[in-house]
């Protein structure tokens, strides 16, 4: 697939001396929906607002489409909409006015009926007169999007885009961002909630401190890193794990009625078999047995310590 | 070239403008009849005239001079601070604009604003006295340049301020002073010999003495000169807005 951002050696010291980015290299894929997963201060942001032109890079290069992001600056960030993590909002402006505003200011002709389109689509075109202080958190959002979209952009940028958002509203902006994909925008989602990036994304990218620790297709990387867990309920209470099961990665629950089994699913052998035959030969009885997969957000919180 | 993207942030700030057409209009109009009531005909009827001219006449010079750097000043310090405080100000960094288009879209709309209001002024003026210019052409060149490089000055202000405070203390501190130790309500030869030397120190001086004399043909110094300050402040600061985007000055991180 042809990238459709590509960062190489990406690095940003700021002035007081902070390395935001160390050497960060990642590719986009047209037309994908991808996660930037990491924890505050993980350099998310400032990833971002590098290759929207907010900030200047200390070393390094971002192509988008074949364009240097500095040298031609105009190509790459007419092709680029940005929808910050804070709610700034002109106070006494209307989100019809905005957006108009934000289609001039990115070089694009007028146009009403893409204006009316995109503020339809979030729901705001009942609102399009009204003063921006009169509008909800959630309105406001949904405003920044209409104005990152207002100048047709091949890619997206969406930072922290349901921060505060409640769940109906969030299920409405997924279905928007689902939708763009659906039309060929190219969807970059940061987020802190990893549910989110587990129900849109197509591939997902991990940053801590600076450096980029691990990008992989979603629902690979959940395959691969995913352990799953098999919880056996006793028929009768255990005190310990019997001698003899040693091999076997278990665990007792504390009241002595549960056995957990960890096992990776990318092992050529679970164990499971054997696992329940040796419990049959010892007479270990259970009642039920149910597995279960660890999210994306375990997945996450594991490379995170991981690399502290 | 972005000629949308001017268009827009044009558009935009002149309509803020109409938005707070009292503030904008009626107040710097207000405040210079009140200028005119108390200078022209109070006391002014007390006052010789100077170098022919009577000195109701003699301040209206000065009076559109001090409103047009007070308000090119304010407008455009205004315009770049307000998004920088409010955040919206990523969005004018992520465009395609260079800052050409960004210096034609808001230093074009305080100038605009500017010329307006010493057009009102002008009009108010001659209400209270005769008013005749000699130099109508010169009179508009000075206009402009002044509205454009206090405009581009306010935009500096703007983009360093990094407080409400500062963005005021600067008119306060420096040009209202500046603006009326600079010939504003009297011609520098009426001070003592030393004083009119301190007075030459004053850039605004340059720029009053040379916009009276498009009205009057009397000046303080050199209507030359004058001019030269002009394109020299104007110069300036479009050095300065330059490096301030080349390099982010408190723009980009």
């Amino acid at each position: 697939m042809q990238p459709v951002i590509s960062i190489n050696e990406l690095t940003k010291t700021y002035a007081g001396g902070f390395q935001a980015l160390k050497a960060v290299d990642l590719e986009i894929n047209k037309g994908e929906i991808f996660g930037l997963l990491g924890p505050n201060g993980a350099g998310k942001t400032t990833l971002i607002n590098i290759v929207c032109g907010i900030v200047t890079k200390t070393s390094g290069s971002v192509i988008i489409d074949g364009y240097d992001n500095e040298k031609d600056y105009r190509a790459t960030r007419s092709r680029i909409g940005l929808v910050p993590q804070e709610l700034p909002t002109e106070t006494f402006e209307t989100p019809y006015n905005v957006c108009r505003f934000s289609r001039g200011l990115f070089g694009k002709p007028p146009n009403p009926d893409h204006i009316e389109k995109v503020l339809k689509s979030l729901s705001l075109w009942d609102k399009k007169d009204e003063k921006m202080l009169m509008l909800s958190g959630g309105m406001k959002r949904r405003v920044l999007i209409a104005k990152a979209l207002a100048h047709e952009p091949e890619v997206l940028f969406l930072d922290e885009p349901t921060a505060g958002v409640d769940v109906e509203l969030r299920q409405d902006l997924w279905n928007v961002v689902r939708a763009l994909r659906e039309s060929g925008v190219t969807v970059i989602l940061t987020t802190h909630y990893i549910e989110e990036a587990e129900q849109l994304a197509d591939r997902v990218g991990v940053i801590n401190r600076g450096e980029v620790i691990l990008v992989e297709e979603k629902n690979k990387l959940m395959r691969e890193l995913g352990k799953k867990e098999l919880v056996l309920n006793l028929a009768e209470r255990l005190d310990a794990i019997p001698p003899g099961f040693d091999g076997y990665r278990l665990e007792l629950s504390e009241d002595g009625s549960e056995l957990k089994y960890h096992y990776d699913t990318k092992g050529e052998h679970t164990g499971i078999t054997a696992l329940l035959g040796a419990l049959h030969d010892a007479g270990i009885r259970f009642n039920d047995l149910n597995t279960s997969q660890s999210s994306l957000e375990e997945i996450f919180v594991e490379l995170v310590n991981r690399e502290a | 070239m972005n000629y949308y993207a001017i268009k827009a942030i044009y558009r935009t700030e002149m309509a803020r403008m109409m938005r707070t057409v009292v503030q904008s209009i009626v107040a710097p109009v207000l405040s210079t009849s009140l200028y005119f009531v108390i200078f022209g005909a109070a006391i002014g009827s007390q006052i010789n005239e100077i170098d022919g001219v009577s000195y109701g006449a003699f301040i209206v010079p000065g009076l559109i001079m001090l409103s047009i750097m007070t308000e090119s000043i304010s407008n455009s310090s205004f315009a770049i601070y307000f998004p920088k405080f409010s955040g919206t100000i990523f969005e004018l960094l992520s465009a395609p604009v260079s800052f050409v288009e960004v210096l034609l879209g808001y230093v074009g709309a305080a100038a605009t604003k500017s010329i307006i209001i010493g057009g009102i002024i002008l009009s108010t003026a001659s209400f209270f006295v005769d008013i005749n210019i000699a130099h109508p052409a010169i009179m508009l060149l000075f206009l402009v340049l002044i509205s454009v490089s206090f405009s581009l000055f306010g935009f500096i202000l703007g983009v360093w301020a990094d407080g409400w405070e500062k963005l005021t203390i600067v008119p306060i501190l420096v040009i209202m002073p500046l603006t009326f130790l600079g010939g504003t309500f009297y011609s520098i030869s009426m001070l003592p010999p030393a004083w009119q030397t301190v007075s030459l120190f004053n850039p605004i001086v340059y720029l009053i003495s040379g916009f009276r004399w498009s009205f009057y043909e009397n000046a303080d110094v050199a209507i030359g000169l004058s001019l030269a300050m002009v394109f020299g402040f104007l110069a300036t600061c479009l050095v300065v807005v330059w490096w301030v985007f080349k390099t982010g000055y408190k723009l980009r991180a």
